[in-house]
Formats: structure tokens, sequence, C-alpha cells
């Protein structure tokens, strides 16, 4: 119990055999300079105590003890609940859930402008970045233009940075379907160079073994896997015997084009109603091509209609369709 | 008689609910008349789809394959779309499996009827399905279920009416 000690006037205690023992404590009207407490106003001026068992002659001796004493005017005359750490002078002194509050303000606060002074810099550096992004372009329009004083290679070169550094080229935007120069010139090599490796392999490889032949065979100035793919695409456009081709699953080929469809399903047919029936590994060992390839094939066989599959613990194996 | 499974029965491909369209409408094909016939000639009319899974129609263990139980909801639901079967529960775990249709049945019964010279006769359905005058006759041993609905079909079509007795249903056929 918090009682407002400095208004706590005089105590009587009763007792009865009857009834429970009590102790009344008259409370004094407040004075003038008391510091705010629990309780502004009250309707009683009293506050009764009942004692169940006993402890009321013990609680009576010591209450009237404390208020001969006083001892609680002794104390400095502070606040009932604590303010916290580094309360200064001259700010409002902080009382309870009120100061609570305003302590939560006042750090929010803080960490408001924090945050806007880190950011200040990045404000910054994205003006710079736009200036930077302006002048690019406008240095890749002159190219366009043909207006500035910029040898081949060098724009080669620049297109390159502008590439690596992800701001699109107009060039290849704008032009759909005709790529840029680079590109072009990318293609026409990998005509040259794939022509060979892809008869070895039946007329058909993936685009990942492209790319690792072509890397490998460079040695320097190693090509993206974008590059490759973008180069890949214009094959049809300019007219060279290559293909690229996507197929259902997404893998990536590069086919000849004398590469024929129906030659292809014609001779998986083949092989599997020799065997019976193949699994997409058993037919890579025969073909000597890649799993996934082989797998394409069988895949692109049924189709068609001429292989049916058997799916089971055992594995995915072709078969004829005899259906 | 032992059941005769068509080639299809020892396919491996026939177990794998084939991706091609028209294999698999091809397979599917097969399958329902497999399940008909099978169901025909072991005189089944009601499966149970669990079971099924297990039985020799649906589980070739010679050559260690079976039919998942996607592709045998799939093969079900073939059947139900044709009018060959029909679900008993909602939860689709049991089904009637009409490999005669009831109007195929109701002829069979009333050629037997008229060929045995006793229209206008009254019968019981147990005589019909049980009785020894039926021995032989395919409808013999007919569930009752599929009598009843056998015999509501002739009613459509005017050759019988249906009636109930004191220990039962009878028909008089006309």
């Amino acid at each position: 119990i918090s009682l407002l000690l400095s208004a706590v006037y005089f105590s009587t205690v009763y007792f009865s055999v009857y009834s429970l023992a009590k102790i009344v404590i008259h409370l004094h009207q407040v004075p003038a300079n008391k510091e705010p407490g629990p309780y502004q106003y009250s309707k009683y001026s009293y506050i009764k105590l009942s004692f169940k068992e006993h402890g009321q002659i013990e609680f009576y001796r010591r209450l009237t003890e404390e208020m001969t004493k006083k001892r609680w005017k002794n104390t400095p005359v502070s606040q009932p609940i604590p303010t916290g750490t580094g309360s200064q002078a001259g700010k409002t002194r902080a009382v309870g859930i009120v100061g609570i509050e305003r302590k939560i303000e006042e750090k929010r606060k803080e960490t408001d402008k924090n945050i806007s002074e880190a950011f200040e810099d990045l404000s910054k550096l994205m003006v710079k970045a736009k200036e930077m992004v302006e002048l690019s372009r406008s240095i890749a329009n002159k190219i366009k233009d043909k207006q500035g004083d910029i040898t081949e290679d060098e724009t080669i070169r620049f297109k390159a940075y502008l590439l690596s550094m992800g701001i699109a080229n107009p060039v290849t935007r704008e032009t759909h379907g005709s790529g840029t120069h680079y590109h072009m010139q990318l293609a026409k090599q990998l005509g040259d160079m794939l022509q060979a490796p892809l008869e070895e392999r039946g007329g058909m490889m993936a685009l990942t073994e492209v790319y690792c032949l072509v890397n490998r065979a460079r040695g320097m100035e190693l090509l993206s896997p974008e590059d490759l793919v973008n180069a890949c695409k214009m094959f049809e456009s300019l007219k060279l015997p290559l293909r690229l081709r996507v197929f259902d699953s997404g893998v990536m080929v590069v086919q000849l084009q004398s590469h024929s469809e129906e030659e292809m399903i014609a001779s998986a047919l083949d092989n599997v109603s020799e065997k019976g029936s193949l699994t997409a590994e058993e037919f890579a060992k025969l073909l000597g091509l890649s799993v996934l390839l082989s797998k394409e094939r069988l895949l692109l066989a049924e189709k068609m209609g001429h292989l049916c599959r058997d799916d089971s613990v055992e594995g995915l194996r072709f078969y004829p369709n005899l259906f | 008689m032992s059941f005769e499974w068509p080639w299809q029965y020892n396919f491996p491909p026939f177990f794998t609910l084939q991706p091609n369209v028209d294999t698999r409408q091809k397979q599917l094909a097969a399958w329902c008349s497999l399940a008909l016939s099978y169901c025909r000639h072991h005189k089944l009319y009601t499966l149970d789809v669990m079971e099924a899974q297990e039985s020799p129609m649906f589980n070739n263990k010679k050559i260690e394959r079976k039919l998942s139980m996607e592709a045998i909801q799939v093969v079900f639901e073939e059947l139900r779309k044709k009018g060959n079967l029909e679900w008993l529960d909602k939860n689709k775990s049991r089904c009637l499996v009409m490999w005669r249709r009831p109007e195929e049945w109701g002829k069979l019964i009333y050629q037997w009827v008229s060929k045995t010279g006793m229209v206008n006769s009254v019968f019981t359905l147990y005589e019909l399905s049980n009785g020894d005058e039926t021995e032989g006759e395919e409808f013999h041993g007919l569930e009752d279920w599929m009598l009843l609905r056998s015999l509501q079909a002739l009613q459509t079509e005017g050759k019988a009416e249906l009636f109930t007795m004191d220990d039962g249903k009878g028909v008089k056929f006309f």
C-alpha cells in the first residue's frame, strides 16, 4: 500500500471478539506543496486495514513508531519513481509512464536524424550517377550518328564497357533483330568454328558444350554466356548454316541446319526397336552423345508418337509405341 | 476357362500413364476394355479401389508393374464417362462396375422370359437371380441392385412392372 504519508494524521484501533480486528487510519487534508501521488483525490478520509488472523498489534506498534519518527522526511524528497539515467537540470522531470513515452519519442527523433545524415551522401551519388548515364547516352548516340571522331576499335570497346555497366546500348534496343556489330562478328566466327565439332557430334551440341569449347579455344578474351546466346540468336538472320534451338524442357542447343529432325527420330526409333527398349543413358552410350541430348531425342520421338514410356522404380525407359 | 490377358498387359509401358495425348487415348481404351472384361469374367459387380490396386487386374506381378493410384482414377473416370461405372461414395473408394449396362441386362432377362413362355407371369426377384430355372443363364447370380436396375429399365420400356409383396419385390412381364 502506498499511503499518502504526509497526510496521515492518527489512527485508532479497536478489537472485538466477534469481528475482525481493524485499524483505521484517518487522513489529514492535503497540504498545498505536496508532490503528486498515485491518487489526486479520494472520496474517503480514512483507510481501514482489516486483519484476519493476527498481526494487528505488531502493525499498530510499528505504525505509531514510524508516525512519531517521521523517518521519511529525512530522505531527500525525490520522485516516488526514479527518472532513469542522465536526466539533466532544466529538463522537465519525467514521471511514470509519461516519462517513458517521452524518452521513446526522443530516441526516435535521434535515429531519424542519424539516418537522414547517412543517406545524404547516397543522394549525392545518385545525382552523379544520373549525370554519368546522361553522358554515356549522349556519346552512344553520337557514335550511332557517326558524329564523333572515335575509331571503330574504340567504339567496340566503349560499347563493351557500357554493356558491362549494365547500360543498354541504344543500337541493340532500337534495331531489334540486327543486334550489335560485335555480336554479328561473333556469330560469324562461331559459324566457322563450330562446323567441325558439330559434325563430329551428330549435328547437335548443347549450348553449354559450345560455351566450354569456344572459351577454351579462345584462351583470352573469353565470351560471356549472354554474348554467346545473343550471337547464336543471330545465326538465322545472318544466313549461317547453324541454328539455335530451344526444346520444350528449356534446353538450348546449336544444331547444323543440314541436320534433319526426321532422320534423328527415325534413327532413335530404329535403335530402340533393335534393343527392345532403351533408357536415356543407354541411348547416350550407344550414340556417343551426352545424356541430356539423347534424352531430348527420345522425348522428341515420344512427342511424335513413335515411342512410348515406361516409368517405374527402375527408371524411365522408352519402348517403340505399339499402342 | 481362365481369363485371357490382352497383349498390352505384358507390355511395361501399359502401366505408365502416357504423356502423348494420342498414345494415352489408345492406352485408356485398352485399360477400360481390360477392366470390364476382367469384371465380367469374374462376375464382379462392385470394386473397392484400394483392393483393385493390388488385384491382378491392375497389378502384373510377372513384369513387376502396376498402375499407380492416379492412373487407376483416370481409368475409372473414363469408365464412368462411358456409363460403365458408378461411384458409391463421395470419396471415390467404392464403385459399381457395369460391364453390362442395365438395359442390356434387361434385354437378356426379357429374352429368357419370352423364350420360356413366361410372359404375363409373376416372379420374385430372388427367383430370377437365384432360382433353379434360371441356372445357366447369364443373369443368374446377378446382384440385387443390378437386377433391380435392369428391371426398372424394362419397366420404362413398358415390358415389365415392379411391385412390392410381403416378403420382397416382385415383377410381372408383359
